[in-house]
């Protein structure tokens, strides 16, 4: 029984991280432009000096 | 990269615009005009020119080039404040609205800026919201040079006297996070009550009570902060004195917190709090799908936006920028090229050659002498005027129609969606049913009374309805987008419903506002008077002088000697050693007496070959349209033109429908008003500052845009002039929409009917409520997104 509740604990708490992780994501705008970052990600980065 | 040429036509590298006849051949590539080829070498210099091969053709067109001194008034300590989001002693952050973005070169070429000037520190662009913010530092560059920088390479920032005064718009994410705690509170709720559900050794009741108490502690986080959403908008209607949607909402979930809150705690049974935070959390994805909002696009746009942020004044003969609130009684205002006049003035120096078309829709510019007093809106087309400021910028005549206080009150305050009426009946229904119930129960088990009401108003909660009308609006607000028609929300989609009249603006939505519809009529002319003509016509920035160029076809390398311009007139000069004049009937061939038509005359060596006549272009496939909307709207079209075009606009919309001619911006707000008072449901299409009165008075008001980039005035929908004629389909689907409302509610009132079939009993179990309450939600869910998308693919939208 107390089996149980151990894990319960440990569900609800790894859980709750994921919970934490997802308003972080909110509060840093991940998704407020849902647009730019897929362009932006296919760019290479060159610098101005390699050319 | 390689580039697409047709036999005649040649793409400008740059912009990918037909270059026509004037192709500039230079570092290989060819381009339309020497702004492109500039835009090119900077870049070139830079290295930047990945550019071009991320998109193909990307940039943006340069014929028009912004004034040299435009941004002047950047250099201003105050507005230059209002501007600037964070300052301290080595950077500002600025943020521009780039209303030109449109790809990914855009954006690349904006984020690597720091190369073409190192003080630029970074610049990260949203493109949804088509806006980057560039941090530089400031005592090596100036503001003013940083928005000339990114006009130099074709983005020129879009900075309106409306972001000088007004907040900045914060993104709301309340609704996300409460979103997120819901979904989380849900789960682990539901994963608890299944040992219950499932049935639990009665010897484990320790167990159970940890169960029970884990699931309270998260109901706690929904009922008290996810769900404050409803409540709020439930007692704000109510204070009002009406009872929406969400009143009946909250009292159900109200009932289940505290049922299942006593249940708990006097260790009776498990309560029902896994369906609460489940209907919470499915109203709230409801909601947030239905309030998605086009951040790119402006609604609540104001004359304001129209005007520069900034103007010269003359004092004592001397320039001095002023912010346009600044502007008093008596000020001398110069005013440029394709420079808009911010107050009502006389002209006192220079002649003036304004652009009305967007204040009353006359599409042809118009000659104004000194002394004649021009109005605020009209665009100056010639050579810098003076002006006398005769009423402040508040007082004019556009801003006072602006003004009106009917317009100023928000239509939209007034929700009256039929959702809320239908949820009041259901309500009145369910109480009946729970007094009946009680009064059954007070007769025979009077201990079941208190159960069997509460389970009543638990499972009669009428979250069906707002589910299905929030997923149905969010589906159909993302099909209508999809298609380029993009609603203020989810009200306006039964706003055109309930719509049984249309009224169209004439100029710029019937029509495309160019001149490429011309007749010639006269003497014939061969082809080396052509291109005489095309090369006089080409020298003059005259739209109409344009539109003959272009038709006249390709000029040779004739010079040209002697050419003048009389504003407002016509033009003349030798081509070829010959003389000749193109303008007004009065100017050209002596004419009196305004004349029905838009024309312009043509005379060679002083002999009037006859006239280019320019016939409105009416959009492609507006026939269809109208025969589509024919038979089941009443219709009318509101002109601010010349009656010139009667003929032609009957022949295209019938007989019966109103055609009004010479309608200024408050003859329209008054005819949509008496429309209305017939009863009519009336929708309004137009485009430019001259309807927005009208669009803002008509039940729907809809503007047109000619691309996304364009402003529109204040209204409820933007619609890309490219699918106005989809627009009965638009209707039809708008119209369908309350069907699939009301079906996917039948469905899901009879899930509550089974429920309260166990409910009157005062025998609920938590588990039927479980099972019953996904169920239906996933019915809706299904038929709202299916019958939907099943119209919209019909109607081929």
């Amino acid at each position: 029984m107390s089996a149980i509740i151990l894990l319960l604990i440990a569900s609800i708490s790894v859980a709750s991280l994921f919970l934490l992780g997802f308003i972080w994501c909110v509060k840093s705008g991940q998704y407020d432009d849902e647009e730019s970052p897929p362009i932006r990600m296919l760019f290479d980065n060159k610098k101005p000096d390699e050319r | 990269m390689a580039l697409q040429t047709a036999p005649d036509s040649v793409q400008c590298f740059h912009c990918g615009e037909d270059c026509g006849s004037g192709v500039i051949h230079a570092h290989a590539k060819e381009f339309c005009c020497s702004g492109c080829k500039m835009v090119y070498e900077i870049l070139n210099e830079t290295g930047l020119c990945d550019y071009y091969s991320i998109s193909r053709n990307p940039g943006i067109n340069r014929k028009e080039l912004a004034r040299p001194d435009k941004f002047a008034f950047l250099d201003d300590e105050k507005i230059m404040k209002q501007l600037v989001s964070f300052r301290d002693e080595n950077q500002t952050h600025i943020c521009f609205y780039f209303p030109q973005i449109h790809c990914s070169s855009c954006l690349w070429l904006l984020e690597n800026l720091g190369r073409i000037d190192v003080h630029i520190i970074s610049c990260k662009v949203n493109f949804e919201r088509k806006e980057a913010d560039i941090i530089f530092d400031h005592s090596k560059i100036s503001l003013r040079k940083v928005a000339e920088l990114v006009t130099s390479i074709g983005y020129e920032p879009y900075i309106s006297f409306q972001n000088l005064n007004k907040p900045k718009t914060t993104i709301s994410r309340a609704k996300i996070y409460k979103l997120g705690v819901a979904g989380f509170c849900f789960a682990n709720i539901m994963l608890l009550s299944f040992p219950e559900y499932l049935g639990i050794d009665a010897k484990e009741a320790q167990l159970l009570f940890v169960f029970r108490s884990l699931s309270l502690l998260l109901s706690l986080p929904v009922f008290f902060y996810a769900a404050s959403e409803f409540y709020l908008s439930a007692w704000k209607s109510l204070r009002h004195g009406f009872l929406n949607i969400d009143a009946p909402i909250v009292l159900s979930v109200l009932i289940t917190f505290t049922r299942s809150l006593y249940e708990i705690v006097s260790g009776n049974g498990a309560g029902y709090l896994d369906s609460m935070s489940g209907i919470v959390f499915f109203m709230l994805v409801g909601r947030v799908l239905q309030d998605k909002t086009y951040a790119a696009l402006n609604f609540e746009r104001d004359y304001t936006s129209y005007f520069p942020v900034a103007v010269t004044r003359l004092v004592a003969r001397k320039e001095e920028i002023v912010k346009l609130d600044d502007i008093k009684l008596n000020d001398t205002l110069l005013i440029h090229n394709q420079e808009l006049i911010p107050a009502d003035g006389i002209l006192t120096s220079g002649t003036a050659l304004i652009d009305y078309s967007f204040v009353n829709g006359e599409s042809y510019p118009v000659k104004k002498e000194m002394g004649e007093i021009v109005y605020a809106g009209g665009k100056h087309l010639s050579s810098n005027i003076e002006i006398l400021v005769i009423k402040e910028v508040a007082q004019s005549y556009l801003t006072k129609l602006w003004n009106r206080q009917e317009l100023k009150e928000d239509k939209k305050n007034q929700q009256h969606s039929f959702v809320h009426l239908l949820s009041r009946y259901f309500t009145w229904i369910v109480l009946g049913i729970a007094v009946c119930a009680a009064l059954y129960w007070y007769q025979f088990a009077s201990a079941k009374v208190w159960d069997a009401v509460t389970s009543i108003l638990i499972i009669a909660c009428p979250c069906g309805l707002l589910l299905s009308n929030t997923f149905t609006n969010g589906n159909i607000l993302r099909r209508l987008a999809r298609n380029s028609f993009y609603l203020r929300n989810a009200q306006v989609i039964e706003d055109i419903a309930a719509v049984d009249y249309i009224v169209f603006d004439k100029t710029g939505t019937l029509t495309t506002g160019r001149f490429d519809n011309i007749e010639y009529e006269g003497m014939p002319l061969d082809a080396k008077m052509r291109s005489e003509i095309s090369v006089l016509a080409k020298q003059s920035t005259h739209p109409l002088c344009q539109s003959i160029g272009k038709w006249t076809g390709s000029p040779n390398n004739f010079k040209i000697a002697a050419y003048k311009e009389v504003a407002g007139e016509g033009i003349e000069g030798i081509v070829d050693e010959d003389l000749i004049s193109l303008g007004s009937g009065r100017y050209v061939a002596g004419k009196t007496g305004t004349e029905d038509v838009s024309a312009v005359y043509v005379s060679i060596e002083g002999n009037v070959m006859g006239r280019f006549i320019f016939k409105n272009q009416y959009r492609n496939r507006l026939p269809e349209l109208i025969n589509e909307l024919k038979g089941n709207y009443g219709m009318a079209v509101l002109s601010g033109d010349n009656p010139g075009e009667k003929y032609a606009l009957a022949k295209l919309i019938g007989n019966n429908a109103e055609i009004l001619f010479n309608q200024g911006p408050k003859d329209k707000l008054d005819a949509i008003k008496k429309m209305q008072k017939e009863k009519y449901v009336v929708m309004m299409i137009g485009d430019g500052l001259n309807d927005a009165g009208a669009l803002r008075q008509a039940n729907v008001g809809i503007s047109i845009v000619e691309n996304n980039n364009n402003f529109t005035p204040a209204s409820d929908a933007i619609l890309n002039a490219a699918m106005l004629p989809k627009l009965s389909r638009f209707i039809q689907l708008c119209r369908f929409n309350k069907k699939i409302v009301v079906t996917a509610f039948i469905i899901s009132a009879l899930y509550n009917i089974i429920g309260l079939y166990f409910a009157v009993q005062g025998s609920l179990q938590p588990v039927i409520a479980a099972i019953l309450m996904p169920c239906s939600s996933i019915s809706i869910l299904m038929i709202t997104f299916g019958l939907s998308n099943i119209k919209a693919k019909t109607l081929g939208i």
